[in-house]
């Protein structure tokens, strides 16, 4: 038996032990946004403390950025309050700020990994729990408190407890038109919302190691709806060759000594997990929320559970459900006609989600009465879109395209739902008032199958596109 | 060098109960109320969507409930704190007037911040959680105590056993809660690992250069 690559990452930027009992790690990249920096950059004001290592943090917007009109001032007075905090925060520390007219402004998580900044063996945090994406690339990284931040900022280091890990192993493949996002939803329709609480997930076997870095990106991404504050996928070829030539990745002449460090903190085959779990791949077909906790999914040809089959603790949280979602136990949820249609997020906002829903939409149009929304992660990815002509495909069909942000994944921003719309979203969470509505409602689904209920005017198999 | 860290041994006071698993942080501060620089003023907009309706009437949340008006300690259930990461949560509840929380179990990012902020989050287990919850449903002004060196929760004469991370436990009763000063006494140690101009015996990729710019 051999140590898990968290392990020795883990063990890699140990700093030592702490007084309360908790490690002190070296954090190797720190990502920095608008909504949760501000109040950090002022605690360490207070204090009279300096930014430790400005040069191992990088800061961009994303939560409040207007997708529509870009232009400074902002429309919203708050966000371009928050927005001008973060550009004299960056420029006072000597941190690296992408704004709006760098090119390359974008998702925090979508940003790191395409500028190389996210790597292999890194300890990566940042004030957001998707940062849980950039395990994607087999780097220990999960989302941060305010008060992290500052400790981050003021010593590169946090005071942590090492988590449990455990490995989720995907046998089989995934089907044609099924993907890592159906994978996800699948996972936590198994292993519940809180199944993950003192864990890492280590995603492995035949239908991960078969994902593209992107797909990885996107299970990552959602460890944490099930309560695992980390996820990560260990690197192998399909990684490096990602990574190599990238802004921010290991130069020419650095990079046989960055294979060597990445290859030796993969998982081996005789690696130990303090938990293993196994999933059949093949079974999955393209996954719905139905709920209003990323954990009530099922398959789109089902219907959704009855009361008495659920487990006991799980039927007061259906009932909630079903209450705020108007839908009642025993329906299916195909058919169920939808008014807005959203594709974005940290989530599903990457080039390999575009042209996934590009490929439903060319050449239909977005059934009448549907708001179709589609929101690229970052100003990297619209460009390559209109590149390859995405953007005309998705504008020819009715859908809205707009610039770079996190848009109506939560809604801190002009794009919000209205009312109790239904909203076919390729994001992250269907919680409750999460789109900007109270009484608004959110059905987790995969890129194709967003727009493919964007098309159909109703939740809809995409694979009978 | 601590920072108004003091240790927080015992929380006593009245409890109100809130009723439901998986309470996301979306619930406890919705996101468009984040929209500023501070966390002043965020407790008036703790669980917002939830105490009022959407003509802006107050509905039947414990929140809005006289009987529990003043209570410092909220008694919930299972994965408490769930989503997003924001420290507004556990700042709008403090704002809010609370100062412990108890319940069957707590999600790890929000137990972390409420620990940043000196907030206990003790685990009770399912029963316990319910049983706590009914005893001051029944009776607003019972006494609660967290005492986190007796490691119970004590509502009246009933006593429960309290559990939760003991780093955690002990930094709040040592008062070593705030963490930026548990950890600056490290830096030395820090650059010892980090090395010179990023030459890390252990971390090699601090000392590699960029492939392009």
């Amino acid at each position: 038996m051999s140590a898990n690559l968290f392990d020795k990452v883990w063990e890699a930027h140990k700093v030592g032990s702490l007084p309360s009992g908790r490690d002190q790690l070296f954090i190797g990249l720190h990502l920095v946004h608008e909504v949760t920096s501000p109040q950090a950059f002022a605690m360490l004001a207070e204090r009279g403390l300096k930014v430790a290592y400005p040069e191992r943090s990088f800061a961009t917007c994303d939560h409040i950025v207007p997708t529509a009109d870009q232009s400074r001032p902002f429309g919203d007075p708050q966000a371009e309050v928050m927005m001008a905090a973060l550009e004299a925060n960056a420029a006072a520390a000597g941190i690296t700020f992408f704004g709006l007219d760098s090119g390359r402004q974008g998702i925090v998580h979508v940003i790191g990994p395409e500028l190389g900044l996210t790597q292999p063996g890194m300890t990566i945090a940042c004030g957001d729990s998707h940062t849980s994406t950039h395990g994607a690339f087999g780097a220990i990284a999960f989302g941060i408190g305010t008060s992290q931040v500052r400790d981050v900022l003021a010593t590169q280091t946090l005071a942590m407890d090492r988590p449990k890990v455990r490995r989720i192993e995907a046998s089989g493949s995934l089907g044609l038109g099924v993907g890592a996002k159906d994978l996800i939803l699948f996972i936590l329709s198994r292993l519940g919302v809180e199944g993950g609480l003192g864990y890492a997930y280590e995603y492995s076997g035949p239908a991960v190691r078969a994902l593209g870095m992107e797909a990885r990106m996107t299970l990552c991404n959602m460890s944490i709806e099930g309560g695992a504050r980390a996820g990560y996928v260990s690197p192998d070829e399909a990684t490096f060759a990602y990574v190599r030539g990238r802004p921010y990745a290991p130069a020419e002449r650095d990079w046989e000594a960055a294979l060597a460090y990445w290859r030796s903190v993969a998982s081996g085959p005789d690696a130990s997990f303090d938990d293993e779990v196994s999933i059949d791949a093949s079974a999955i077909e393209p996954m719905v929320t139905w709920g209003v906790n990323p954990g009530q999914g099922i398959g789109v040809s089902e219907r959704m559970p009855r009361l008495a089959e659920l487990e006991p603790e799980r039927r007061d949280g259906a009932r909630l459900a079903y209450a705020h979602m108007g839908f009642a136990e025993g329906d299916r949820i195909a058919g169920k006609r939808i008014d807005v249609a959203f594709i974005g997020s940290c989530t599903n906002g990457r080039i390999s989600d575009l042209r996934e829903a590009a490929a439903i939409a060319k050449g239909r149009k977005v059934a009448k009465g549907v708001r179709a929304l589609v929101v690229p992660g970052s100003q990297a990815v619209a460009a390559q879109a209109r590149l390859e002509g995405l953007d005309l495909v998705f504008k020819e069909a009715g859908f809205e395209w707009r610039g770079a942000g996190c848009s109506m994944c939560l809604a801190m921003n002009p794009d919000k739902l209205v009312g109790s719309q239904l909203c076919a979203s390729s994001s992250n969470r269907n919680f409750i008032g999460r789109q900007g509505s109270s009484l608004g409602r959110t059905l987790l689904m995969s890129p194709a199958m967003a727009a493919a209920a964007a098309l159909s005017g109703e939740v809809v198999d995409s694979r009978s596109f | 060098m601590a920072h108004n860290a003091s240790a927080r041994t015992i929380v006593s006071g009245r409890a109100l109960p809130l009723r439901e698993d998986d309470v996301d942080t979306d619930r406890i501060i919705p996101a468009r109320y984040m929209k500023g620089v501070s966390f002043e003023g965020l407790g008036d907009f703790a669980f917002r969507d939830a105490r009022f309706d959407e003509s802006g009437k107050p509905t039947g949340h414990p929140f809005n409930d006289p009987r529990f008006a003043g209570a410092s300690i909220l008694v919930v259930n299972r994965n408490f704190g769930c989503g997003s990461s924001r420290e507004h949560a556990p700042q709008a509840l403090s704002r809010a007037g609370i100062a412990a929380l108890v319940g069957e179990s707590f999600a790890e990012i929000f137990a972390g911040n409420c620990v940043s902020l000196g907030i206990p989050a003790a685990s009770v287990g399912h029963e316990a959680a319910r049983e706590i919850q009914d005893l001051v449903g029944s009776d607003p002004s019972l006494a609660v105590e967290v005492d986190l060196e007796a490691r119970e929760v004590r509502a009246g004469v009933r006593r429960f056993a309290l559990s939760m991370p003991e780093s955690h436990r002990k930094a709040l009763v040592t008062g070593l809660w705030d963490s930026t000063a548990e950890l600056l006494p490290g830096a030395a140690a820090v650059r010892a690992l980090a090395g010179e101009r990023g030459r890390s015996a252990r971390l090699p990729y601090l000392g590699w250069a960029r492939a392009g710019s």
